[in-house]
């Protein structure tokens, strides 16, 4: 049984690498449409839970659910290989080390999956891969490889490559946290405007500035657990708990002062 | 230095480096193939074929080349085994390289970033897709100099083969050795010979290198 409205469900998200338990019991839900961002200290288990959503990490105990199926579902080895491709075509993920395919170029990177997963022509390809990276603003790089591109220009393809797959959901682990800080802000662009059109984002970052201008909801999360959760106005001016509090005036200073 | 001799018998042992030749193509095929099995079931997610795997790595590494070839050769016929010489040579030898290839191209594969994959199965391609597509053009890349030690040292390695008589350069050499008693001047003509190939050998890895670079 699902709830309809439900999007994204995680259900008793358990996690453990051996005795360590990194995610403890996490139920949380994203509406479609919605944008929530994750933040906590290093090691908290922010990679961890998003990557068990596409269960690139799998869990050792809960359920993950998108739109009404379920994602780790208990399947032999076979069946659930062909259960988790198709889930993974519906989920997009951008990766803080962009991760782009340095044996093909711009376009390439791209067009693959959708050429090899749903059969598209050449022309179409062509078309999809021209469509995304305008819309990234890489449409001039397209017959570049990556390493002719700077950090924020990967980054901007690896997410037009995650969109050539039209997904109804985009994960991002710590999108610019690789970045010099003078090419954060392009990827953050790309990402508003993400936002802008309604796309479902759940955003692993660093960045409260960001967070708190973009996202809907705000998820602090501290050893494995979610510690606090509700709208950026509520979590960063109004905390109720110490430890979001704490947290908070180290990596505050920073947005306060940006702020004066 | 006879160089009068030289030049009457360089045409016999311009003959035995076509041997040569032949028995490195064919050793180096065989071994490319024994190496993209071995790696596969090295790398397999069955135990039992990465344990299978290891065992011939280290079996055909553990042990001296001339100690296989021996056992193939002669000890063969005893367990039904009937090669000529250069069949023998042939086997024996690229099983042997095989396992140092195995251990080339395992080596290729795992150096590749893990992210890749990670990469490409977020977008819904299959392990063995996002093999084909991006891990293995990336590792053939890495894996192309390497081979190229591996390859260099097989053309070297088929020296081997003159211990069961087969007529390569460096029997040839030995043989005529016996009918002229001037040892420096046919190891000079022989050691020349395998410099030839291997240097030609070794341009043509370069350039496959350079031409397999990514911008
Ligand atoms: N493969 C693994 N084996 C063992 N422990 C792991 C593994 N991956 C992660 N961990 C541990 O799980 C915990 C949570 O890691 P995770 O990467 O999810 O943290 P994070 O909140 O994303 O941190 P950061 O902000 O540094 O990225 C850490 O203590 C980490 O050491
Ligand atoms: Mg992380």
């Amino acid at each position: 049984m699902t709830e309809a409205n439900k999007f994204v469900d995680i259900r008793h998200a358990q996690k453990s690498y051996g005795e360590l338990e990194v995610l403890k019991d996490i139920s949380l839900s994203v509406d479609r449409g919605e944008i929530v961002a994750i933040i906590g200290p290093s090691g908290s288990g922010k990679s961890t839970l998003l990557r068990a959503i596409n269960d690139l990490d799998p869990l050792t105990g809960g359920e993950v659910w998108l739109d009404g199926v379920q994602i780790n579902k208990d399947l032999p080895y076979r069946q659930y290989e062909k259960h988790i491709n198709a889930m993974r075509q519906q989920v997009g993920m951008v990766f803080q080390h962009f991760n782009l395919f340095p044996h093909l170029s711009v376009r390439d990177n791209v067009t693959m999956a959708p050429k090899m997963l749903k059969g598209i022509s050449d022309a179409e390809a062509n078309a999809l891969a021209e469509e995304q990276l305008k819309h990234v603003g890489m449409l001039e790089r397209i017959d570049y490889f990556p390493s002719q591109l700077s950090g924020g220009q990967k980054q901007r393809v690896a997410i037009a490559r995650a969109l050539a797959m039209k997904p109804k959901l985009m994960l991002f682990d710590e999108a610019t946290s690789a970045l010099d800080p003078e090419l954060v802000e392009e990827v953050n662009l790309v990402m508003k405007r993400l936002a802008e059109e309604h796309m479902t984002m759940i955003i692993v970052t660093h960045e409260m500035d960001f967070a708190a201008s973009v996202c809907d909801r705000v998820i602090f999360m501290d050893k494995g657990v979610v510690v606090e959760e509700g709208p950026p106005s509520v979590v960063f001016q109004n905390p109720t708990e110490e430890r979001t509090r704490e947290f908070l005036r180290k990596h505050l200073s920073q947005y306060a002062e940006g702020a004066k | 230095m006879d160089f009068e001799l030289i030049l009457r018998v360089y045409p016999y042992f311009l003959e035995a480096a076509v041997v040569t030749i032949e028995l490195s193509v064919l050793t180096i095929l065989l071994g490319l193939a024994c190496g993209a099995l071995g790696a596969a079931a090295r790398l397999s997610r069955f135990a039992l074929l990465r344990f299978l795997g290891a065992a011939y790595v280290s079996v055909f590494r553990g042990t001296p080349a001339l100690i296989q070839l021996f056992i193939l050769y002669f000890g063969g016929p005893q367990i039904g085994i009937q090669l000529d010489a250069f069949e023998a040579g042939v086997i024996g030898l690229g099983v042997n390289i095989g396992a140092y290839m195995t251990e080339t191209m395992r080596g290729a594969i795992v150096s590749v970033d893990h992210g890749q994959t990670e990469a490409a199965r977020t977008l819904g391609l299959s392990r063995a897709q996002a093999f084909r597509k991006v891990t293995l053009p990336q590792a053939m890349r890495l894996m192309i100099r390497p081979l190229g030690v591996n390859i260099n040292a097989q053309i070297k390695g088929t020296a081997l083969v003159a211990a069961i008589s087969v007529v390569e350069l460096t029997y040839t050499a030995q043989r005529y050795i016996g009918s002229t008693y001037k040892p420096f001047e046919m190891f000079f003509i022989a050691g020349i010979l395998y410099m030839i190939i291997i240097t030609v050998t070794g341009k043509g890895i370069a350039f496959l290198d350079r031409k397999a670079r990514l911008p």
